[in-house]
Protein backbone atom coordinates (compact mmCIF):
# COMPACT_ATOMS: atom_id res chain seq x y z
CA UNK A 1 0.00 0.00 0.00
CA UNK A 2 1.27 3.42 -0.90
CA UNK A 3 1.59 6.08 1.76
CA UNK A 4 0.52 9.45 0.39
CA UNK A 5 1.04 12.24 2.90
CA UNK A 6 -1.42 14.66 1.23
CA UNK A 7 -5.13 14.52 1.88
CA UNK A 8 -7.78 15.98 -0.46
CA UNK A 9 -8.00 19.29 1.38
CA UNK A 10 -4.18 19.70 1.05
CA UNK A 11 -4.41 19.08 -2.67
CA UNK A 12 -7.33 21.49 -3.02
CA UNK A 13 -5.39 24.21 -1.18
CA UNK A 14 -2.32 23.70 -3.40
CA UNK A 15 -4.37 23.75 -6.60
CA UNK A 16 -6.12 26.92 -5.46
CA UNK A 17 -2.79 28.57 -4.65
CA UNK A 18 -1.51 28.04 -8.19
CA UNK A 19 -4.86 28.79 -9.77
CA UNK A 20 -5.90 25.56 -11.44
CA UNK A 21 -9.05 23.52 -10.93
CA UNK A 22 -7.70 19.98 -11.07
CA UNK A 23 -4.45 18.03 -11.28
CA UNK A 24 -5.26 17.15 -14.90
CA UNK A 25 -5.06 20.86 -15.75
CA UNK A 26 -1.31 20.67 -15.05
CA UNK A 27 -0.90 18.29 -17.99
CA UNK A 28 -2.70 20.29 -20.67
CA UNK A 29 0.63 20.91 -22.44
CA UNK A 30 0.98 17.18 -23.06
CA UNK A 31 -1.01 16.20 -26.19
CA UNK A 32 -4.03 14.02 -25.43
CA UNK A 33 -2.66 11.23 -27.62
CA UNK A 34 0.55 11.05 -25.59
CA UNK A 35 -1.22 10.61 -22.26
CA UNK A 36 -1.55 7.22 -20.70
CA UNK A 37 -5.06 6.01 -20.01
CA UNK A 38 -5.23 3.19 -17.50
CA UNK A 39 -2.48 0.68 -16.90
CA UNK A 40 0.29 -0.35 -19.29
CA UNK A 41 -0.47 -3.69 -20.93
CA UNK A 42 1.76 -5.95 -18.84
CA UNK A 43 1.13 -9.24 -17.06
CA UNK A 44 0.47 -8.64 -13.37
CA UNK A 45 3.09 -11.18 -12.34
CA UNK A 46 5.69 -13.48 -13.90
CA UNK A 47 8.42 -15.75 -12.56
CA UNK A 48 11.99 -14.44 -12.51
CA UNK A 49 13.06 -16.73 -15.36
CA UNK A 50 10.17 -15.62 -17.58
CA UNK A 51 10.95 -11.96 -16.90
CA UNK A 52 14.61 -12.52 -17.75
CA UNK A 53 13.65 -14.20 -21.06
CA UNK A 54 11.21 -11.45 -21.97
CA UNK A 55 13.71 -8.68 -21.17
CA UNK A 56 16.54 -10.43 -23.06
CA UNK A 57 14.31 -10.81 -26.11
CA UNK A 58 13.47 -7.11 -25.93
CA UNK A 59 17.13 -6.11 -25.48
CA UNK A 60 18.10 -8.24 -28.49
CA UNK A 61 16.14 -5.85 -30.70
CA UNK A 62 18.86 -3.24 -30.10
CA UNK A 63 21.96 -3.09 -32.24
CA UNK A 64 24.51 -2.19 -29.59
CA UNK A 65 27.63 -0.15 -30.20
CA UNK A 66 30.00 -2.91 -29.19
CA UNK A 67 28.42 -5.62 -31.35
CA UNK A 68 28.83 -4.16 -34.85
CA UNK A 69 31.14 -1.83 -36.81
CA UNK A 70 30.24 1.48 -35.16
CA UNK A 71 30.91 4.93 -36.63
CA UNK A 72 28.48 7.12 -34.70
CA UNK A 73 29.67 10.29 -32.97
CA UNK A 74 28.14 13.78 -33.15
CA UNK A 75 28.56 14.50 -29.44
CA UNK A 76 28.91 11.04 -27.89
CA UNK A 77 31.92 8.89 -28.68
CA UNK A 78 32.79 5.26 -28.20
CA UNK A 79 36.23 4.80 -26.69
CA UNK A 80 37.98 1.99 -24.91
CA UNK A 81 37.76 2.43 -21.15
CA UNK A 82 40.27 0.42 -19.10
CA UNK A 83 38.70 -2.02 -16.64
CA UNK A 84 40.59 -0.25 -13.85
CA UNK A 85 38.23 2.74 -14.15
CA UNK A 86 35.08 0.76 -13.39
CA UNK A 87 36.83 -1.17 -10.67
CA UNK A 88 38.01 1.95 -8.85
CA UNK A 89 34.82 4.00 -9.12
CA UNK A 90 32.92 1.10 -7.58
CA UNK A 91 34.86 1.33 -4.34
CA UNK A 92 32.16 2.03 -1.76
CA UNK A 93 33.96 5.14 -0.45
CA UNK A 94 33.33 6.74 -3.84
CA UNK A 95 30.20 5.01 -5.07
CA UNK A 96 27.83 5.18 -2.11
CA UNK A 97 28.63 8.53 -0.55
CA UNK A 98 26.22 11.26 -1.53
CA UNK A 99 27.54 14.84 -1.77
CA UNK A 100 30.35 14.07 0.67
CA UNK A 101 31.98 17.47 0.84
CA UNK A 102 32.70 17.98 4.53
CA UNK A 103 36.48 18.39 4.58
CA UNK A 104 36.73 16.63 7.95
CA UNK A 105 35.71 13.30 6.44
CA UNK A 106 36.04 13.65 2.68
CA UNK A 107 39.65 14.40 1.82
CA UNK A 108 39.70 11.60 -0.77
CA UNK A 109 36.70 12.88 -2.70
CA UNK A 110 37.84 16.48 -2.49
CA UNK A 111 41.31 15.56 -3.68
CA UNK A 112 39.95 13.73 -6.73
CA UNK A 113 37.80 16.76 -7.55
CA UNK A 114 40.85 19.01 -7.23
CA UNK A 115 42.82 16.73 -9.52
CA UNK A 116 39.92 16.61 -11.99
CA UNK A 117 39.90 20.42 -12.06
CA UNK A 118 43.66 20.48 -12.59
CA UNK A 119 43.36 18.07 -15.52
CA UNK A 120 40.54 20.07 -17.12
CA UNK A 121 42.44 23.34 -16.72
CA UNK A 122 45.58 21.83 -18.28
CA UNK A 123 43.63 20.27 -21.17
CA UNK A 124 41.82 23.49 -22.02
CA UNK A 125 44.73 25.88 -21.42
CA UNK A 126 42.76 27.72 -18.75
CA UNK A 127 43.62 28.96 -15.25
CA UNK A 128 40.72 27.49 -13.33
CA UNK A 129 38.15 24.71 -13.82
CA UNK A 130 35.15 23.77 -11.71
CA UNK A 131 34.27 20.37 -10.27
CA UNK A 132 32.11 19.59 -13.37
CA UNK A 133 28.64 20.33 -14.69
CA UNK A 134 25.92 17.87 -15.76
CA UNK A 135 27.13 17.55 -19.35
CA UNK A 136 28.58 19.51 -22.26
CA UNK A 137 25.31 21.17 -23.18
CA UNK A 138 24.56 22.52 -19.70
CA UNK A 139 28.19 23.65 -19.36
CA UNK A 140 27.75 25.57 -22.62
CA UNK A 141 24.50 27.16 -21.45
CA UNK A 142 26.10 28.16 -18.13
CA UNK A 143 29.05 29.71 -19.96
CA UNK A 144 26.68 31.94 -21.96
CA UNK A 145 25.01 33.12 -18.75
CA UNK A 146 28.39 33.73 -17.11
CA UNK A 147 29.57 35.82 -20.08
CA UNK A 148 26.45 37.95 -19.78
CA UNK A 149 27.18 38.55 -16.06
CA UNK A 150 30.84 39.36 -16.67
CA UNK A 151 30.26 41.75 -19.59
CA UNK A 152 26.94 43.11 -18.29
CA UNK A 153 25.65 42.63 -21.85
CA UNK A 154 22.78 40.39 -22.87
CA UNK A 155 23.44 39.36 -26.46
CA UNK A 156 25.08 36.03 -27.22
CA UNK A 157 25.96 34.81 -30.70
CA UNK A 158 26.32 31.09 -31.23
CA UNK A 159 27.84 29.57 -34.34
CA UNK A 160 25.35 27.45 -36.28
CA UNK A 161 27.99 24.72 -36.15
CA UNK A 162 27.80 24.36 -32.36
CA UNK A 163 26.05 21.05 -31.57
CA UNK A 164 22.32 21.83 -31.98
CA UNK A 165 21.56 20.20 -28.62
CA UNK A 166 23.96 22.64 -26.96
CA UNK A 167 22.22 25.53 -28.70
CA UNK A 168 18.85 24.21 -27.51
CA UNK A 169 20.06 23.82 -23.91
CA UNK A 170 21.46 27.37 -23.98
CA UNK A 171 18.22 28.79 -25.36
CA UNK A 172 16.23 26.91 -22.73
CA UNK A 173 18.33 28.29 -19.88
CA UNK A 174 18.24 31.79 -21.37
CA UNK A 175 14.48 31.71 -21.92
CA UNK A 176 13.59 33.18 -18.53
CA UNK A 177 16.58 35.51 -18.30
CA UNK A 178 17.18 38.68 -20.31
CA UNK A 179 19.88 36.97 -22.39
CA UNK A 180 19.13 36.84 -26.13
CA UNK A 181 20.77 34.18 -28.26
CA UNK A 182 21.32 34.58 -31.99
CA UNK A 183 22.54 31.63 -34.05
CA UNK A 184 24.40 31.97 -37.36
CA UNK A 185 23.69 29.78 -40.40
CA UNK A 186 25.18 26.30 -40.05
CA UNK A 187 27.60 25.31 -42.83
CA UNK A 188 30.77 23.27 -43.29
CA UNK A 189 33.33 26.04 -43.42
CA UNK A 190 34.96 28.91 -41.57
CA UNK A 191 33.99 31.55 -39.02
CA UNK A 192 33.61 34.62 -41.25
CA UNK A 193 29.88 35.06 -40.67
CA UNK A 194 30.32 34.67 -36.92
CA UNK A 195 33.17 37.19 -36.79
CA UNK A 196 31.14 39.70 -38.80
CA UNK A 197 28.22 39.41 -36.37
CA UNK A 198 30.22 40.61 -33.33
CA UNK A 199 29.61 44.20 -32.23
CA UNK A 200 29.90 46.43 -29.14
CA UNK A 201 26.73 44.96 -27.60
CA UNK A 202 27.85 41.33 -27.88
CA UNK A 203 28.38 39.52 -24.57
CA UNK A 204 29.97 36.46 -26.11
CA UNK A 205 30.52 34.39 -29.22
CA UNK A 206 30.22 30.64 -28.88
CA UNK A 207 32.27 28.54 -31.28
CA UNK A 208 32.80 24.80 -31.31
CA UNK A 209 36.02 23.12 -32.47
CA UNK A 210 36.01 20.50 -33.85
CA UNK A 211 32.50 21.64 -34.81
CA UNK A 212 29.41 19.48 -35.38
CA UNK A 213 30.58 18.78 -38.95
CA UNK A 214 34.04 17.83 -37.64
CA UNK A 215 35.73 20.95 -39.00
CA UNK A 216 38.54 22.45 -36.86
CA UNK A 217 38.82 26.18 -36.18
CA UNK A 218 41.70 28.43 -35.23
CA UNK A 219 40.23 30.73 -32.59
CA UNK A 220 42.88 33.45 -32.77
CA UNK A 221 41.19 35.72 -35.32
CA UNK A 222 37.77 35.55 -33.70
CA UNK A 223 39.28 36.11 -30.24
CA UNK A 224 41.05 39.23 -31.44
CA UNK A 225 37.86 40.71 -32.91
CA UNK A 226 35.72 39.72 -29.93
CA UNK A 227 38.14 41.15 -27.38
CA UNK A 228 38.47 44.41 -29.31
CA UNK A 229 34.69 44.79 -28.97
CA UNK A 230 34.57 43.76 -25.32
CA UNK A 231 32.99 40.35 -25.95
CA UNK A 232 34.11 37.02 -24.51
CA UNK A 233 34.94 33.93 -26.55
CA UNK A 234 33.43 30.64 -25.40
CA UNK A 235 35.09 27.61 -26.94
CA UNK A 236 33.05 24.41 -27.05
CA UNK A 237 34.26 20.88 -27.67
CA UNK A 238 32.24 17.66 -27.72
CA UNK A 239 35.24 15.34 -28.08
CA UNK A 240 37.72 15.71 -25.21
CA UNK A 241 40.21 13.37 -26.90
CA UNK A 242 40.73 16.03 -29.58
CA UNK A 243 42.52 18.16 -26.96
CA UNK A 244 45.34 15.62 -27.04
CA UNK A 245 46.24 16.82 -30.53
CA UNK A 246 44.54 20.16 -31.17
CA UNK A 247 45.84 23.37 -29.60
CA UNK A 248 44.12 24.19 -26.29
CA UNK A 249 41.30 26.76 -26.58
CA UNK A 250 42.87 28.91 -23.85
CA UNK A 251 46.09 29.15 -25.84
CA UNK A 252 44.11 30.37 -28.87
CA UNK A 253 42.51 33.25 -26.95
CA UNK A 254 39.26 31.75 -25.66
CA UNK A 255 38.06 33.12 -22.30
CA UNK A 256 35.87 30.20 -21.31
CA UNK A 257 36.16 26.59 -22.48
CA UNK A 258 33.31 24.13 -22.05
CA UNK A 259 32.76 20.64 -23.31
CA UNK A 260 31.68 17.09 -22.90
CA UNK A 261 34.01 14.82 -20.91
CA UNK A 262 32.18 11.58 -21.75
CA UNK A 263 34.95 10.35 -24.07
CA UNK A 264 37.30 9.90 -21.13
CA UNK A 265 36.27 7.25 -18.63
CA UNK A 266 32.51 7.53 -18.93
CA UNK A 267 31.32 5.58 -21.98
CA UNK A 268 28.17 5.97 -24.11
CA UNK A 269 25.71 5.01 -21.34
CA UNK A 270 22.66 5.36 -23.62
CA UNK A 271 23.25 9.14 -23.67
CA UNK A 272 23.92 9.83 -19.99
CA UNK A 273 24.98 10.37 -17.27
CA UNK A 274 27.83 12.38 -18.76
CA UNK A 275 30.20 14.97 -17.34
CA UNK A 276 30.39 18.64 -18.32
CA UNK A 277 33.78 20.33 -18.32
CA UNK A 278 33.95 24.05 -17.48
CA UNK A 279 37.11 26.14 -17.33
CA UNK A 280 37.99 29.81 -17.66
CA UNK A 281 40.78 32.35 -17.43
CA UNK A 282 41.51 34.07 -14.12
CA UNK A 283 40.70 37.56 -15.34
CA UNK A 284 38.60 40.39 -13.95
CA UNK A 285 35.78 38.89 -11.88
CA UNK A 286 35.60 35.63 -13.87
CA UNK A 287 35.98 33.25 -10.94
CA UNK A 288 33.31 34.97 -8.85
CA UNK A 289 30.92 34.72 -11.79
CA UNK A 290 31.73 31.09 -12.50
CA UNK A 291 29.01 28.48 -11.92
CA UNK A 292 29.48 25.24 -10.04
CA UNK A 293 31.52 23.76 -7.25
CA UNK A 294 35.20 24.52 -6.78
CA UNK A 295 37.51 22.33 -4.71
CA UNK A 296 40.52 24.21 -3.40
CA UNK A 297 43.84 23.19 -1.93
CA UNK A 298 44.89 24.68 1.39
CA UNK A 299 46.74 23.81 4.59
CA UNK A 300 45.13 22.83 7.88
CA UNK A 301 45.92 24.16 11.37
CA UNK A 302 48.93 21.81 11.57
CA UNK A 303 50.29 22.96 8.23
CA UNK A 304 49.32 19.79 6.37
CA UNK A 305 47.96 19.87 2.83
CA UNK A 306 44.20 19.55 2.65
CA UNK A 307 41.27 20.13 0.31
CA UNK A 308 38.06 22.08 0.86
CA UNK A 309 35.24 23.50 -1.24
CA UNK A 310 35.93 27.16 -1.81
CA UNK A 311 34.12 30.32 -2.99
CA UNK A 312 30.83 28.65 -2.08
CA UNK A 313 29.09 31.97 -1.71
CA UNK A 314 28.53 31.88 -5.48
CA UNK A 315 26.34 28.84 -4.97
CA UNK A 316 22.69 28.15 -4.49
CA UNK A 317 22.78 26.89 -0.90
CA UNK A 318 24.09 30.30 0.17
CA UNK A 319 23.03 32.80 -2.50
CA UNK A 320 19.63 31.24 -3.27
CA UNK A 321 18.12 32.88 -6.36
CA UNK A 322 21.16 35.15 -6.73
CA UNK A 323 23.51 32.18 -7.19
CA UNK A 324 25.69 32.06 -10.31
CA UNK A 325 23.91 28.86 -11.33
CA UNK A 326 20.89 26.77 -10.53
CA UNK A 327 22.96 23.67 -10.98
CA UNK A 328 23.86 23.03 -7.36
CA UNK A 329 25.73 19.78 -7.77
CA UNK A 330 28.30 18.20 -10.05
CA UNK A 331 28.66 14.92 -11.93
CA UNK A 332 30.80 13.47 -9.14
CA UNK A 333 31.12 9.83 -10.11
CA UNK A 334 31.56 10.58 -13.82
CA UNK A 335 34.20 13.20 -13.05
CA UNK A 336 35.97 10.60 -10.93
CA UNK A 337 35.88 8.14 -13.85
CA UNK A 338 37.30 10.90 -16.06
CA UNK A 339 40.07 11.62 -13.56
CA UNK A 340 41.07 7.97 -13.21
CA UNK A 341 41.08 7.34 -16.97
CA UNK A 342 43.01 10.54 -17.65
CA UNK A 343 45.53 9.65 -14.93
CA UNK A 344 46.00 6.20 -16.47
CA UNK A 345 46.57 7.76 -19.90
CA UNK A 346 48.91 10.51 -18.76
CA UNK A 347 49.96 13.30 -21.09
CA UNK A 348 51.88 11.04 -23.48
CA UNK A 349 49.09 8.45 -23.49
CA UNK A 350 46.46 11.06 -24.33
CA UNK A 351 48.56 12.31 -27.24
CA UNK A 352 49.02 8.76 -28.53
CA UNK A 353 45.29 8.07 -28.19
CA UNK A 354 44.43 11.30 -30.02
CA UNK A 355 46.87 10.53 -32.82
CA UNK A 356 45.43 7.03 -33.18
CA UNK A 357 41.92 8.48 -33.45
CA UNK A 358 42.97 10.95 -36.09
CA UNK A 359 44.91 8.38 -38.12
CA UNK A 360 41.97 5.96 -38.06
CA UNK A 361 39.62 8.73 -39.18
CA UNK A 362 42.03 9.72 -41.99
CA UNK A 363 42.08 6.16 -43.26
CA UNK A 364 38.30 5.93 -43.10
CA UNK A 365 37.88 9.25 -44.92
CA UNK A 366 40.22 8.02 -47.67
CA UNK A 367 38.25 4.79 -48.06
CA UNK A 368 34.79 6.36 -48.04
CA UNK A 369 35.79 9.40 -50.07
CA UNK A 370 36.96 7.09 -52.86
CA UNK A 371 33.44 5.71 -53.34
CA UNK A 372 31.75 6.94 -56.52
CA UNK A 373 29.44 9.87 -55.72
CA UNK A 374 30.68 10.30 -52.11
CA UNK A 375 32.52 13.48 -51.13
CA UNK A 376 34.35 14.39 -47.90
CA UNK A 377 33.36 18.03 -47.25
CA UNK A 378 35.89 18.92 -44.54
CA UNK A 379 39.11 20.78 -45.18
CA UNK A 380 40.20 19.66 -41.69
CA UNK A 381 38.97 17.22 -39.07
CA UNK A 382 40.01 15.33 -35.94
CA UNK A 383 38.13 12.02 -35.69
CA UNK A 384 34.86 12.86 -37.37
CA UNK A 385 33.97 14.32 -40.73
CA UNK A 386 31.03 15.00 -43.01
CA UNK A 387 30.22 13.10 -46.19
CA UNK A 388 27.97 14.28 -48.99
CA UNK A 389 26.08 11.25 -50.31
CA UNK A 390 24.28 10.87 -53.63
CA UNK A 391 21.03 10.09 -51.76
CA UNK A 392 19.36 11.04 -48.44
CA UNK A 393 21.59 10.04 -45.52
CA UNK A 394 18.73 9.03 -43.20
CA UNK A 395 17.67 6.21 -45.51
CA UNK A 396 21.28 5.13 -46.02
CA UNK A 397 21.83 4.87 -42.24
CA UNK A 398 18.65 2.75 -41.91
CA UNK A 399 19.78 0.40 -44.65
CA UNK A 400 23.27 0.10 -43.17
CA UNK A 401 21.78 -0.72 -39.75
CA UNK A 402 19.73 -3.49 -41.31
CA UNK A 403 22.92 -5.15 -42.53
CA UNK A 404 24.72 -4.68 -39.22
CA UNK A 405 26.69 -1.44 -39.62
CA UNK A 406 26.03 1.67 -37.53
CA UNK A 407 27.28 4.11 -40.12
CA UNK A 408 26.99 7.56 -38.53
CA UNK A 409 24.44 10.29 -37.88
CA UNK A 410 22.42 11.87 -40.71
CA UNK A 411 22.86 15.65 -40.38
CA UNK A 412 19.10 16.03 -40.98
CA UNK A 413 18.53 14.36 -37.61
CA UNK A 414 20.22 17.32 -35.89
CA UNK A 415 18.94 19.91 -38.39
CA UNK A 416 15.44 18.72 -39.36
CA UNK A 417 14.59 19.57 -42.96
CA UNK A 418 18.18 20.53 -43.82
CA UNK A 419 21.34 18.80 -45.06
CA UNK A 420 19.49 15.67 -46.14
CA UNK A 421 22.44 14.36 -48.14
CA UNK A 422 25.01 14.88 -45.36
CA UNK A 423 26.26 12.10 -43.10
CA UNK A 424 28.40 12.69 -39.98
CA UNK A 425 30.90 9.86 -39.59
CA UNK A 426 33.25 9.18 -36.66
CA UNK A 427 36.19 6.82 -36.23
CA UNK A 428 37.94 6.13 -32.94
CA UNK A 429 40.64 3.79 -31.66
CA UNK A 430 37.91 1.16 -31.24
CA UNK A 431 37.48 0.80 -35.01
CA UNK A 432 39.57 -1.95 -36.58
CA UNK A 433 40.76 -2.26 -40.15
CA UNK A 434 38.10 -4.92 -40.74
CA UNK A 435 35.37 -2.57 -39.37
CA UNK A 436 36.38 -0.06 -42.00
CA UNK A 437 36.42 -2.63 -44.79
CA UNK A 438 32.94 -3.82 -43.78
CA UNK A 439 31.64 -0.21 -43.65
CA UNK A 440 33.13 0.67 -47.04
CA UNK A 441 31.65 -2.44 -48.69
CA UNK A 442 28.27 -1.89 -47.05
CA UNK A 443 28.14 1.75 -48.13
CA UNK A 444 29.06 0.84 -51.71
CA UNK A 445 26.28 -1.72 -51.66
CA UNK A 446 23.66 0.66 -50.27
CA UNK A 447 24.38 3.59 -52.57
CA UNK B 1 27.47 65.11 10.60
CA UNK B 2 24.38 63.05 11.37
CA UNK B 3 24.40 59.38 10.53
CA UNK B 4 21.15 57.69 9.62
CA UNK B 5 20.37 53.97 9.46
CA UNK B 6 18.14 51.54 7.58
CA UNK B 7 16.40 48.42 8.81
CA UNK B 8 18.64 46.44 6.45
CA UNK B 9 21.72 47.65 8.37
CA UNK B 10 23.12 50.27 6.01
CA UNK B 11 24.38 53.60 7.35
CA UNK B 12 24.29 56.87 5.46
CA UNK B 13 25.90 60.28 6.08
CA UNK B 14 25.25 63.33 3.97
CA UNK B 15 27.51 66.21 2.88
CA UNK B 16 25.79 68.63 0.53
CA UNK B 17 23.86 66.50 -1.96
CA UNK B 18 26.25 63.55 -1.75
CA UNK B 19 25.60 60.66 0.64
CA UNK B 20 28.19 58.14 1.79
CA UNK B 21 26.83 54.63 2.41
CA UNK B 22 28.24 51.59 4.17
CA UNK B 23 27.08 48.70 6.35
CA UNK B 24 26.80 49.06 10.11
CA UNK B 25 29.24 47.76 12.72
CA UNK B 26 26.48 45.44 13.88
CA UNK B 27 26.07 44.04 10.32
CA UNK B 28 29.82 43.54 9.93
CA UNK B 29 29.96 41.71 13.27
CA UNK B 30 27.08 39.45 12.27
CA UNK B 31 28.68 38.62 8.90
CA UNK B 32 32.04 37.67 10.34
CA UNK B 33 35.25 38.02 8.35
CA UNK B 34 34.45 39.86 5.14
CA UNK B 35 36.38 38.36 2.21
CA UNK B 36 34.93 40.20 -0.77
CA UNK B 37 32.81 43.21 -1.59
CA UNK B 38 31.25 43.45 -5.03
CA UNK B 39 30.79 47.14 -5.80
CA UNK B 40 28.74 48.75 -8.58
CA UNK B 41 30.07 50.84 -11.49
CA UNK B 42 30.34 54.60 -11.05
CA UNK B 43 27.48 56.26 -12.92
CA UNK B 44 24.90 53.62 -12.07
CA UNK B 45 21.47 55.06 -11.26
CA UNK B 46 19.70 53.69 -8.19
CA UNK B 47 16.15 53.83 -6.91
CA UNK B 48 15.63 53.69 -3.16
CA UNK B 49 15.78 50.05 -2.12
CA UNK B 50 17.78 48.86 -5.15
CA UNK B 51 20.44 46.26 -4.51
CA UNK B 52 23.78 47.89 -5.34
CA UNK B 53 26.49 45.76 -3.73
CA UNK B 54 27.14 42.30 -2.35
CA UNK B 55 29.21 41.70 0.75
CA UNK B 56 30.64 38.26 1.16
CA UNK B 57 32.01 36.76 4.36
CA UNK B 58 33.39 33.32 5.07
CA UNK B 59 29.93 32.14 5.98
CA UNK B 60 27.43 34.20 4.02
CA UNK B 61 26.81 36.61 1.21
CA UNK B 62 24.40 39.51 1.60
CA UNK B 63 23.00 42.13 -0.67
CA UNK B 64 23.34 45.80 0.23
CA UNK B 65 20.42 48.11 -0.63
CA UNK B 66 20.32 51.78 -1.53
CA UNK B 67 18.88 53.81 1.40
CA UNK B 68 18.08 56.65 -1.02
CA UNK B 69 17.71 57.21 -4.77
CA UNK B 70 20.50 58.76 -6.81
CA UNK B 71 23.57 58.12 -8.90
CA UNK B 72 26.79 56.39 -7.83
CA UNK B 73 29.55 59.00 -7.98
CA UNK B 74 32.33 57.05 -6.21
CA UNK B 75 33.06 53.54 -4.95
CA UNK B 76 35.56 52.50 -2.28
CA UNK B 77 37.87 50.47 -4.51
CA UNK B 78 40.32 50.08 -1.61
CA UNK B 79 37.96 47.29 -0.47
CA UNK B 80 39.00 45.19 -3.50
CA UNK B 81 42.39 44.52 -1.94
CA UNK B 82 41.43 44.97 1.70
CA UNK B 83 37.87 43.71 2.27
CA UNK B 84 38.67 43.24 5.98
CA UNK B 85 38.48 47.03 6.33
CA UNK B 86 34.72 46.47 6.57
CA UNK B 87 35.28 44.55 9.82
CA UNK B 88 37.95 46.91 11.15
CA UNK B 89 36.16 50.19 10.47
CA UNK B 90 32.65 49.61 9.14
CA UNK B 91 31.48 53.12 9.94
CA UNK B 92 34.54 54.86 8.49
CA UNK B 93 37.21 53.56 6.09
CA UNK B 94 34.93 50.62 5.29
CA UNK B 95 32.41 52.77 3.36
CA UNK B 96 31.01 51.29 0.14
CA UNK B 97 29.78 54.04 -2.20
CA UNK B 98 28.98 57.72 -2.53
CA UNK B 99 25.58 58.54 -4.01
CA UNK B 100 24.53 61.88 -5.50
CA UNK B 101 21.03 62.10 -4.10
CA UNK B 102 18.08 62.82 -6.37
CA UNK B 103 15.57 63.28 -3.52
CA UNK B 104 16.98 64.31 -0.15
CA UNK B 105 13.52 64.11 1.45
CA UNK B 106 13.88 60.32 1.39
CA UNK B 107 16.31 60.75 4.32
CA UNK B 108 13.39 61.61 6.56
CA UNK B 109 12.17 58.02 6.63
CA UNK B 110 15.47 56.66 8.00
CA UNK B 111 16.37 55.90 11.63
CA UNK B 112 18.67 57.92 13.85
CA UNK B 113 21.28 56.21 16.02
CA UNK B 114 18.99 55.75 19.02
CA UNK B 115 16.25 54.23 16.86
CA UNK B 116 18.73 51.91 15.15
CA UNK B 117 20.18 50.77 18.48
CA UNK B 118 16.66 49.97 19.60
CA UNK B 119 16.08 48.14 16.29
CA UNK B 120 19.04 45.80 16.82
CA UNK B 121 18.65 45.39 20.55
Amino acid sequence: MRYLPHIDSDRKAMLEAIGVASIDDLFTDVPEAARLKGLVDLPLQQGELAVERAMSAMAAKNVSAGSVPFFVGAGAYRHHIPATVDHLIQRSEFLTAYTPYQPEISQGTLQTLFEFQTQVALLTGMDVANASMYDGSTACAEAVMMAARVTKRNKAIMAGTVHPHYVEASKTLAKYSDVEIAVTQPAVGGLDELIAAIDETTACVVVQTPDIFGQLHDLRAISEVAHAKGALVIAVFTETVSLGLVEAPGDMGADIAVGEGQSIGVGLNFGGPYVGLFACKNERNFIRQMPGRLAGETIDADGRRGYVLTLSTREQHIRREKATSNICTNAGLCSLAFTIHMTLLGEAGLRTLARLNHETACELADRLGAIEGVEVLNSSFFNEFTLRLPKPAAGVVEELARIGVLGGVPASRLYPGQFEDLLLVTATETNTESDMIVFEKALRGVL
Amino acid sequence: MTTRYTEDHEWITVAGDVATVGITVHAAEQLGDVVFVELPDVGKALAKGDEFAVVESVKAASEVYAPIAGEIVAVNSALDDAPATVNEDAAGAGWFVKIKMSDASQLDGLMDEAAYNAHIA
